[in-house]
């Protein structure tokens, strides 16, 4: 992490344990297991929202006669695309067609961004709110916390974009790139599973 | 290998303790520094809590106040004491026993390190909010926890689940960065089953911590959303469950009893074969046995909710879970036994506070057993035997084995020896102590005694004295220890690099050891670790190694 900004000590000896080549993949090691244990804050939610679901007696608060689902749907296929064009975005990096990397990784932010416009949009015409018992309670945390990650995945997508302009920074390993595409398809695994819970589970 | 930019001052000046140092030596000594300062605040309120109990009438403080005092005892041991002392030994010993020359990620492990003042504060704060401090106990089960009479936003509750938060989000970077560390940057030539198994017990336990935290991360920030958002996740008047709550917080919390004893089962399995000088008796098993524990450690945690009302088939599974964990636990102990048994046994302080350890956590194993056990646990919930069991784990067993590693790595990293005659007293004050205090509670909660009261039957009375004075031998016993670690801190008689004639790769550095440890110079591990009688060396080159310390340190 802070090893890379320091000139490489010329090394008498191998040292394949901890080389300096091999620094950048702890970082990536380190964010596989920070992505293992961040899968279990929403594992955490997902029990919780069964438990209370299945104990419930009146699960959906008076007025509210369940949650529209199309527009969610689209939501969910752009979500998954995204997932798509993130692939192709990194095969061309690989190709070290950087411009075609760039093309695709921008789309990729796009369908972020509408994903996150669609969520607002449903959610400013639902007729219940964050204290409508346990029904509004969990709705908002799920989706509202797993859009909190969309957004970060936009974030981490709009720096590696500006690390691609920097020059000689990708021919060295650099593995932000990486990182981030496997956070963008965790985020877009957890949405899968919330849009089944949510929407496709009918009582 | 360890920046320099972060900390200005030069390698061995006093000062980089107190800055943002990215050395994993000095984060270590900080985390152990600031958690005994938070010992210390801890162990005063333990004391107002036994003096409070020494007579059967509630004279000593008011109720409320008692309240709040046995919730914050809680809270500071385990989130301000205990987990940053053993993140603490973990800096320090996880990079030198390996040979890394810090930890994987140095900027991530000093942000950890300084989250633990920040919840601090935020924690000791509540004592001076309007409200008080929380006093719903250490679990802060609802609808107790979400009561808030002041109602106040800022109430001690809100400060508890903010600190406890931070606690997890601190723990989590530490987490990732050790076992990182340990997969990554092992010495060339060490392989699993050559890590010394402290490293094999820091893996488990920080394993636990991954997968255990965010579920109470996210169940407390749901309690969070009850208090303050009106939300009722775990309001029954809005359709919640105050069980989902204990299922969330429990899920976490009893593994947290193995993320700290599994580092202690590390430390009595590096220490036994030192001061017995023989190898470790079965190093496999006791290193597999780690993550048996870690396994089994995840379904277990409905015990404590037997009284909850849950259901009849999840009491049967989770007792026999429960049960199972003896057996790699048996493991452990029985490796520790054979370790001593026909070896020369030096008492020196570490190895005493080992067997005294071992002594108190076989006891705790044994009222563990009577625990899970579904009709004696609904028998004796919630009262004194609960009390006297974990603290018999986590004073008698975990605490005396974190002295047993302080005494015994102390010259290490401080380059000074701490005094034997100071450290043996505060053996014999502390087994003493632990002993006459929480024995009492087992008798006592059989009697009935409930836990988290002021005032009791005059029958309880006798119990109840033995305990507090037990309790006042406790506080006096932390007075050699501070005095030791002080003055041979200061101007102990210089450490050699080995002065136990210890086999690992932490006693081929200097001590202290420099900034980053072994540098290029890393050894080739050759052997198993623990070849204590064997005369094989643990690494390429041991005896010119070996030489050119001893030599170094006759001319210094």
């Amino acid at each position: 992490m802070t090893s890379s900004s320091l000139p490489e000590a010329p090394s008498p000896t191998p040292i394949p344990a901890h080389g300096e080549g091999q620094h950048a993949s702890h970082n990536l090691t380190g964010f596989v297991i920070f992505l293992l244990s961040e899968s279990v804050i929403f594992l955490a939610f997902f029990s919780g929202y069964a438990i209370l679901r299945l104990a419930a007696l009146d699960w959906l608060p008076p007025g509210v006669d369940g949650l529209e689902w199309r527009m969610p749907l689209i939501n969910t296929v752009v979500l998954v695309s995204s997932s798509l064009t993130m692939v192709l975005a990194e095969h061309f990096k690989g190709k070290e067609k950087l411009w075609l990397f760039r093309g695709f990784w921008v789309l990729t932010m796009a369908m972020g961004v509408y994903f996150l416009y669609g969520q607002a949009v449903e959610w400013s015409g639902l007729k219940f709110g964050f204290t409508s018992g346990t029904f509004g309670g969990t709705f908002y945390l799920l989706t509202g916390f797993h859009g909190l990650h969309v957004a970060t995945g936009i974030l981490l997508m709009g720096l590696m974009l500006y690390r691609s302009f920097i020059p000689g920074i990708y021919a060295k390993g650099e593995e932000g790139v990486k990182a981030t595409s496997l956070f963008w398809h965790f985020v877009d695994v957890i949405w899968i599973i919330l849009f089944v819970l949510l929407y496709v589970w009918r009582a | 290998m360890t920046s320099t930019s972060l900390s200005p001052e030069p390698p061995g000046s006093w000062r980089r303790y107190f800055g943002f140092s990215t050395d994993a030596k000095v984060i270590g000594i900080q985390y152990i520094v600031v958690a005994f300062f938070f010992f210390l605040v801890g162990g005063l309120l333990a004391m107002i809590i036994r003096g409070e109990l020494i007579t059967p009438a509630s004279d000593l403080v008011d109720r409320t106040v008692y309240n709040g005092l046995y919730t914050m005892h809680g809270t500071i041991m385990l989130f301000l004491f205990i987990f940053p002392v053993l993140n603490g030994l973990n800096n320090l010993l996880i990079p030198t026993m390996i040979g890394a020359p810090d930890m994987a990620f140095p900027r991530l492990n000093t942000a950890a390190f300084w989250l633990v003042p920040v919840f601090g504060t935020l924690l000791i704060a509540s004592f001076f909010v309007p409200s008080g401090p929380a006093t719903s106990g250490w679990w802060s089960y609802p609808p107790v926890s979400l009561q808030n009479p002041s109602g106040y936003l800022i109430s001690g509750e809100f400060l508890w689940v903010l600190a406890v938060a931070l606690s997890g989000i601190s723990s989590i970077m530490g987490a990732v960065n050790f076992v990182t560390t340990i997969i990554r940057m092992r010495a060339p030539g060490m392989t699993w089953f050559r890590m010394p198994v402290f490293c094999w017990t820091a893996l488990a336990a920080q394993s636990l911590q991954l997968i255990g935290l965010p579920a109470l991360t996210g169940g407390a920030l749901m309690l969070l959303f009850d208090l303050v958002a009106g939300t009722s996740f775990y309001r029954p008047e809005g359709g919640g469950d105050p069980v989902l709550y204990q299922h969330f917080f429990w899920f976490y919390s009893h593994p947290a009893v193995y993320v700290i004893i599994l580092p202690v089962f590390g430390i009595f399995s590096e220490l036994f074969p030192v001061y017995s000088r023989k190898p470790l008796f079965g190093y496999v098993y006791v290193a597999l046995a780690s993550f048996i524990i870690v396994g089994l450690g995840l379904i277990v945690w409905v015990h404590h909710m037997f009284p909850s009302g849950v259901a009849q088939w999840m009491r049967n599974l989770f007792m026999v879970t429960t049960m199972l964990i003896a057996v790699p636990t048996g493991v452990k102990v029985f490796a520790w036994l054979g370790t001593m048994w026909g070896g020369k046994i030096r008492l020196t302080t570490p190895m005493l506070f080992c067997i005294g350890g071992l002594f108190n956590f076989v006891f705790a194993g044994i009222t563990g057993i009577m625990l899970a056990t579904v009709p004696v646990d609904i028998h004796v919930s919630n009262t004194y035997f609960v009390v006297g069991h974990f603290h018999y784990v986590i004073y008698g067993a975990a605490v005396m084995g974190i002295f047993a590693a302080i005494y015994h790595w102390f010259p290490k990293f401080t380059g000074r020896m701490p005094y034997e005659g100071l450290g043996k007293l505060h053996f014999l004050l502390t087994f003493v102590g632990a002993n006459l205090n929480f024995l009492p509670m087992h008798p006592l909660g059989l009697m009935g005694m409930p836990r988290r009261v002021s005032s009791y039957d005059t029958e309880f009375a006798f119990w109840n004295v033995l305990a507090s004075l037990g309790a006042f031998l406790l506080g006096v016993s932390i007075i050699p220890f501070l005095l030791n670690m002080i003055s041979s801190w200061v101007r102990g008689p210089r450490a050699p690099h080995n002065p136990w004639n210890a086999i690992g790769l932490e006693w081929l550095l200097p001590s202290p050891p420099p900034e980053d440890n072994f540098g290029e110079h890393v050894p080739t591990v050759i052997s198993r670790p623990y070849g204590y009688g064997s005369g094989e060396p643990l690494v390429e080159n041991q005896a010119q190694i070996e030489r050119a310390l001893t030599l170094a340190e006759a001319t210094r």
